[in-house]
């Protein structure tokens, strides 16, 4: 008999949610003020499920297809066995120093290492923690442009991360990664490889290279680009094209458009008041993202003397975090964003925009339309209005009119060369490449990294009828190549694969969002046999086995690095530091390479290092060349750093760079360029491309997979995407409303089997391609308006990211994308299969009951202290210090309760009390946090069908909270939620075996080695931050995942209940290296990891003894409180409300 | 039917019941002694090394500082296993050519590091740190035991938790000055017994307030060694 029919119930509690129920509660406008899904505004069954059990039904269930008689021997034996287990004896251990140990290791003490990780459109700057030679973490580089923040003082600069630059430590390990070179299938050495192309290349050679392409993602870095002249010097038939599929090709197009020349934008918010994007996700995409969160929150953030806000208006075509955090957000459909700027535009006087009447017809919002133009315009010389990286050429020129008419050029926005090397446009010249192939002009196709089998748009499709197409003029097979990571889709098609090295095993250059450049420095030797982009191009040269570190520190030797260094004594990155920023110290990093575990390293050493030498001069430190490069760098000797003012020679000016991370003075040079009166002459109002259908599609690249190359990363595979909070998986984005009028209220178009999620699967038809997608609503998204993310439905990803028949991982997007509808186009039909769809939402896991959970005001109520919680919530106080005096609310529905309100004495903590502050008014919600903590405390990934039974592990989430209607929500609040660390901790005293107890200084510790895994703890948890290992998700197995691990972090094995430590080993490290200086802990010197990512410094963590430390301001502002502090829990993790700054003009938007 | 048991058996049975008390309690104790035990602890078990490297020649008979070899004690949790290069310094000139340490010179030729089997080993989940135990005044030979006089090093003591927290919760007994901690020879026959002599109680509470040795309730929360 199976156990489903011994226990029916558990598997018959498969419940449709009730559609009349929602549409009910909607009409009735009465539902709650926030919610966090359209289950809880309908507060239906589910939610109830979902609010009231420690884990969704069932999680803690074993689902598995047993008999009961299997399970009764199974258990039977275990039982029997189960004392066995504990009678393991440790095993002998071996201890292996080294021969010769480098002087800067210590072991036991991690070094930091500057680096950066390429992204197209430019890099963020890293400093890479390294255990023994293993990377282990990645954190941001506060020197540099795009990460950090080189222009305060040294001392107080501080860093962020993005989710891509810390998941590429998993990247790295990556047991999938492709490890060896083959030659159709057959493992060769390189020198096979070079013998083969210096053949074909000889034979080229007399016909001038015609017929040799390459082609290659964004190029970026001045050394590759260097490599490819030199090339096509020497085949001057040869070519050299540039895709990327989620590019930023439109904003370039754009910038021709306008100006007639290719500039880059740099946007500077920290001077701007008044900001319209254009359907622009500047806070959590794009290259620059944690620059623009980081100089946006700062305008933004009020408190301490501040009290002026900065507004953001954004119109756009689907719900993104940079929507959410909006003071007013429009809903357009993608077709009505051009017509909404063209008359904007007009509305401000932007040149070469028609001021006719008619403009203003038809526009969507046009209500409001002159309210912004009129508060834009009250700001001149201080506003933005930014385009959306995806947003037609023609919306980037008009963003770019109304800059100037607005005054905002030179003062918000500056204009600088090109961070490409070339700028080119890659759709075209992906087609002339793609024409090339097929009239047989191509005889040797080199495929530099990308993936184009995978991503080319249908109709330049890279399919192996076209492939075959590449021949030799005498009809000899011609010869495709393929250098990238993983052995791919593209490899697939390609004669020789050569597997690339990972950006932290190989030498290399960079641009940031502004120019600057930084060294790519190897942190440990190559894994596998893989050369990196410039020793692949090598192959082409007359010197084909240089090694990468030669060609890149020969080609700054040609750029006469020493000079550049000397000319600029301190990192200044012109377009993004005011005058008079001060000096640079550039020991901080000297500093850092010693200190230790915290990410506080940057910063601390630097204040030690401030306050021990005042003296501005730099000095030029040497990096220490990780010892396991095998580079023939030397062995930098650390005790030989050298204080010379500017460097005497081209060496110690390469140690410099290469030591601080960036390169002074590489940052784009400033161009001067005005948009012309007639720019828009021949421009036609883009007609979108269209197929037969009644919806219009969006396309956009994967907040988390990307464009698809990191399909195999788990880590961000699981990280749920912001807003919609799918994991592994994409779906096909729609309103409520449309939703709603296509499947009617049909039963079962969304139904749970107590945990799971199923979503309906429609067919995606567009211009006579087709795709299966599952629907996720979601709210805010314009009606007739599908978006799709790319980056899923890949065939040849590995492991984790391959999608098959039986086990299908998302949908390919790119199948419906065609050139000319690069990002959004009309007419696709939609046809529902009847069919379902398993989606793991995390988005009702782990459900706090709708309590005073979240709190908003507007400046106008922080000023006159009116507002906080009296106004926005169920009636929670207004000023609620977790010490506060009991305070009864105006509804009296719930009062904090007072110091003394509790059964036991208070107990007093006299030496550290340590507390974390998290500002709701500055979380963008970009989730850097969450795998920022996940690479720093050894947190499992556990597959698709684990979380959608939410046992996900991740420590930290960050849960959304829509105000008002489902079909537009009037705000979305991220609220990251970490544990508590509640002085009165409920989870303590339910445990049976004591392994969660507390200390000294007030964290609530967790005693993996304590733990029997009763779960009370987590059934008592109110906030539902403790996770249970209810599987062997650490995979002890794989000897590249081992290198990857945090030491000093235990790694849990299954049976295990965990939570955040508020990284207690970041705390101990700290605490101890204070007292062997005997002195306490400095405010600062402890950055936990999710601190330590935050672009937007909305995570703060400090000692509240110190009335002085950052934190404990924060949780004296009177914008300040507790979660669930009616509970008396005493959290020390407090909340301060989130903020608008609304236009009196504009309501109900 | 007969009864099968004769009357004096419930004096025997309440005897038994009354008896297995004491088994019980005896069965307890030696569980735990056992488990307490050099057996199970493997303290006092000389371990086999890949070089027969004697402590007791090198520190007791030669005098070399126990910080010219384990180099990082400290500045970092991990006292440090010297490198092949810290053996080399003499011995590429004394006893050049001994059998003994051709491993040692194989390393050197071969740059292949040496394999040492760990003798200290904490189990996973518990975090030591070196640097702060010298910098708080406790001495090598508090834990390691009189490890110049073993010819073969041996664990000298359980390593397991209570062990631990004998100091952490009266650091008074075992502190000393700084000037001391590497002195083998400190209070020699008091190194591992139960000091709670007057002298070091009264030196102890000095030291504490001197080093600023922090409070029992910090230093026994779990989180002071376990992550």
């Amino acid at each position: 008999m199976h156990i489903k029919e011994t226990f029916p119930e558990l598997y018959n509690i498969r419940r449709p949610v009730k559609r009349e129920e929602i549409r009910a509660r909607l009409e009735e406008k009465t539902g709650k003020e926030y919610w966090r899904s359209l289950e809880e505004l309908a507060d239906s069954g589910q939610f109830e499920d979902f609010l009231h059990s420690e884990f969704p039904r069932q999680a803690g269930e074993w689902d598995d297809e047993v008999g009961r008689r299997t399970f009764l021997k199974l258990m039977g034996a275990s039982l029997a066995l189960a004392g066995l287990t504990s009678c393991s004896y440790q095993p002998p251990e071996t201890v292996v120093p080294f021969v010769r140990q480098p002087a800067e290791l210590v072991p036991g003490k991690p070094l930091f290492f500057a680096t950066a990780m390429p992204m197209p459109g430019g890099a963020a700057g890293l400093l890479v923690r390294s255990n023994e030679g293993r990377p282990t973490h990645a954190e941001g580089n506060p020197d540099h442009p795009t990460s950090g923040t080189p222009e305060r003082p040294a001392g107080q600069r501080v860093a962020a991360t993005d989710v891509f630059s810390i998941a590429s430590i998993l990247s790295l390990y990556d047991p999938d990664r492709s490890e060896t070179i083959t030659n159709r299938g057959e493992i060769r050495p390189y020198t096979a490889f070079l013998g083969e192309i210096r053949t074909r290349l000889d034979e080229m050679r007399g016909r001038g290279g015609a017929g040799l392409r390459f082609l290659t993602e964004t190029v970026t870095s001045p050394t590759t680009a260097a490599q490819l002249k030199t090339i096509l010097t020497a085949f001057p038939g040869a070519k050299w094209h540039q895709y990327e599929p989620a590019g930023t090709n439109n904003a370039a197009l754009g910038a021709q458009l306008a100006f007639g020349q290719p500039v880059n934008t740099v946007y500077r918010f920290d001077r701007a008041d008044r900001v319209l994007s254009l359907d622009s996700d500047f806070l959590s995409s794009g290259a620059a993202n944690l620059r623009y969160a980081r100089d946006f929150a700062a305008k933004r953030r009020v408190g301490e003397g501040k009290t002026d806000m900065n507004r953001l208006y954004v119109v756009e075509t689907t719900p993104t975090n940079t929507g959410s955090f909006a003071d007013h957000r429009f809903a357009v459909k993608p077709s009505g964003l051009e017509p909404f700027a063209r008359a904007l535009a007009a509305a401000l006087g932007a040149p070469g925009v028609s001021t006719d009447g008619a403009q203003y017809a038809n526009v969507p919002h046009a209500a409001h339309l002159f309210a912004v133009a009129k508060d834009l315009q009250a700001v001149r010389g201080r506003s933005i209005v930014v385009a959306g990286d995806h947003q037609t050429p023609a919306v980037h020129a008009l963003a770019h009119a109304m800059n100037q008419a607005l005054g905002n050029v030179g003062q918000t926005i500056v204009y600088t060369d090109p961070v490409e090397a070339q700028p080119v446009d890659q759709v075209a010249s992906l087609r002339e490449l793609v024409g090339d192939i097929e009239g047989g002009r191509v005889e040797m196709l080199v495929i530099v990294g990308g993936n184009p089998v995978y991503n080319a748009p249908v109709d330049l499709a890279f399919t192996k009828e076209r492939l075959d197409k590449i021949r030799t003029p005498d009809g000899r097979d011609g010869l495709r190549i393929h250098l990238s990571l993983y052995d791919d889709e593209t490899s697939e098609l390609c004669h020789w694969h050569i597997p690339e090295t990972h950006f932290l095993e190989s030498w290399g250059d960079t641009r940031a969002h502004d120019g600057t450049v930084s060294i790519i420095q190897p942190l440990i030797a190559p894994l596998y046999k893989g050369r990196s982009v410039n020793e692949f191009l090598a192959a082409f040269t007359d010197k084909p086995e240089q090694s990468g570190y030669d060609i890149v520190r020969d080609y700054w030797r040609t750029q006469r690095l020493e000079s550049l260094v000397a000319s600029q004594p301190a990192v200044v990155a012109q377009a993004t530091v005011p005058a008079g920023a001060t000096h640079r110290d550039t020991s901080l990093h000297g500093g850092s390479n010693t200190q230790g575990a915290g990410g506080a390293a940057g910063q601390n050493a630097a204040g030690a290092n401030a306050t021990a030498s005042p003296s501005p001069t730099p000095g030029a430190s040497p990096s220490p060349t990780p010892s396991a490069s095998p580079t023939p760098s030397g062995t930098p000797n650390a005790s030989a750093r050298t204080a010379a003012a500017t460097p005497a020679n081209f060496d110690e000016a390469w140690r410099r760079v290469v030591h601080d991370g960036v390169i002074p003075g590489t940052a784009a040079k400033e161009r001067s360029v005005t948009v012309g009166g007639n720019w828009s002459a021949n421009l036609t109002p883009a007609q979108p491309a269209s197929g037969g259908g009644a919806f219009e599609i969006l396309f956009r690249p994967d907040p988390t997979v990307y464009d698809g190359r990191f399909a195999n990363n788990g880590w961000l595979q699981e990280l749920p995407k912001p807003l919609t909070k799918l994991t592994w998986d994409n779906a096909a984005y729609m309103s409520l409303n449309t939703a709603r009028r296509m499947f009617g209220l049909n039963e079962n178009d969304y139904t749970y089997k107590g945990r799971e999620f199923n979503a309906p699967l429609v067919e995606l038809r567009y211009r006579g391609q087709a795709v299966r997608a599952p629907v996720l609503i979601v709210p805010g998204q314009p009606d007739d308006v599908v978006t799709v993310t790319l980056g899923y439905g890949r065939t040849r990803a590995g492991r984790v990211g391959t999608s098959t028949e039986d086990k299908p991982l998302g949908y390919n997007a790119y199948r419906l994308r065609t050139s000319d509808a690069m990002w959004q186009g009309a007419g696709l039909e939609v046809v529902p299969t009847g069919e379902e769809y398993l989606l793991a939402v995390t988005q009702l896991h782990f459900n706090m009951e709708g309590r005073d959970i979240v709190r908003s005001n507007t400046l106008g109520e922080y000023l006159s202290n009116t507002g906080d919680s009296s106004r926005e919530v169920h009636g929670g106080p207004s000023v609620a210090t977790h010490e506060g005096a009991a305070q009864v609310s105006g509804k009296g529905s719930h009062k904090e309760p007072g110091p003394n309100d509790t059964l036991y004495p208070n107990y007093e903590y006299t030496g550290y009390k340590w507390g974390m502050a998290v500002d709701v008014a500055s979380c963008v919600g970009c989730q850097s946090c969450v795998i920022a903590c996940q690479s720093e405390n050894n947190i499992p990934i556990v597959g698709k069908d684990q979380v959608s039974r939410s046992r996900h592990m991740h420590w930290l989430r960050v849960d959304n909270y829509f105000k008002g209607l489902a079909e537009n929500p009037s705000a979305v609040h991220f609220m990251p939620i970490p544990c508590m660390h509640c002085e009165l901790a409920p989870c303590e005293p339910v445990c049976p075996v004591h392994a969660t107890v507390h200390s000294a200084e007030g964290t609530n510790d967790m005693v993996y080695n304590r733990c029997i895994g009763t779960r009370y703890c987590s059934n008592n948890c109110p906030y539902k931050v403790r996770r249970f290992n209810f599987l062997l998700y650490q995979d002890f197995e794989t000897p590249s995942l081992k290198m990857m691990r945090n030491p000093d972090v235990t790694v849990r094995s299954r049976g295990v209940m965990e939570k955040c430590t508020y990284c207690i080993q970041r705390i101990s490290y700290a605490r101890i290296e204070s007292e062997k200086e005997g002195r306490r802990v400095r405010d600062g010197e402890i950055v936990t990891a999710c601190q330590s990512a935050c672009p937007t410094e909305a995570i703060i963590f400090g000692d509240l003894n110190d009335q002085n430390s950052r934190v404990a301001k924060m949780q004296h502002d009177h914008r300040n409180y507790s979660l669930l502090a009616e509970l008396n829990t005493r959290p020390r993790t407090t909340y301060l409300s989130a903020m608008r700054n609304p236009n009196e003009e504009i309501h109900g938007a | 039917m007969p009864q099968i048991f004769h009357r004096s058996t419930n004096t025997l049975a309440k005897l038994s019941i009354f008896g297995s008390i004491f088994v019980l309690l005896f069965v307890t104790w030696a569980v735990a002694e056992i488990n307490r035990s050099s057996w199970n602890t493997g303290a006092f078990d000389e371990r086999e090394q890949p070089v027969q490297f004697s402590h007791k020649h090198h520190t007791g008979d030669d005098g070399i500082d126990c910080r010219y070899c384990h180099t990082s004690v400290e500045v970092s949790s991990n006292a440090g296993l010297p490198p092949t290069k810290t053996c080399m310094n003499c011995h590429s000139q004394l006893w050049s050519d001994s059998p003994y340490l051709e491993p040692v010179r194989a390393s050197w030729r071969d740059n292949k590091p040496i394999e040492w089997t760990r003798v200290h080993d904490l189990p996973d989940y518990v975090y030591f740190n070196h640097s702060i135990h010298v910098a708080k005044g406790v001495g090598c030979s508090s834990c390691h035991g009189r490890v110049d006089e073993m010819p073969l090093v041996y664990q000298a003591a359980s390593l397991q938790m209570e062990w631990c927290l004998e100091c952490h919760r009266e650091p008074e007994r075992f502190l000393r000055p700084k000037s001391q901690v590497f002195n083998m020879d400190w209070q020699q026959e008091n190194a591992l017994a139960e000091n709670k002599t007057a002298e070091q109680l009264a030196r102890g509470r000095q030291l504490k307030v001197d080093y600023k040795v922090r409070p029992r309730a910090i230093l026994e929360s779990c989180s002071t060694c376990h992550r």
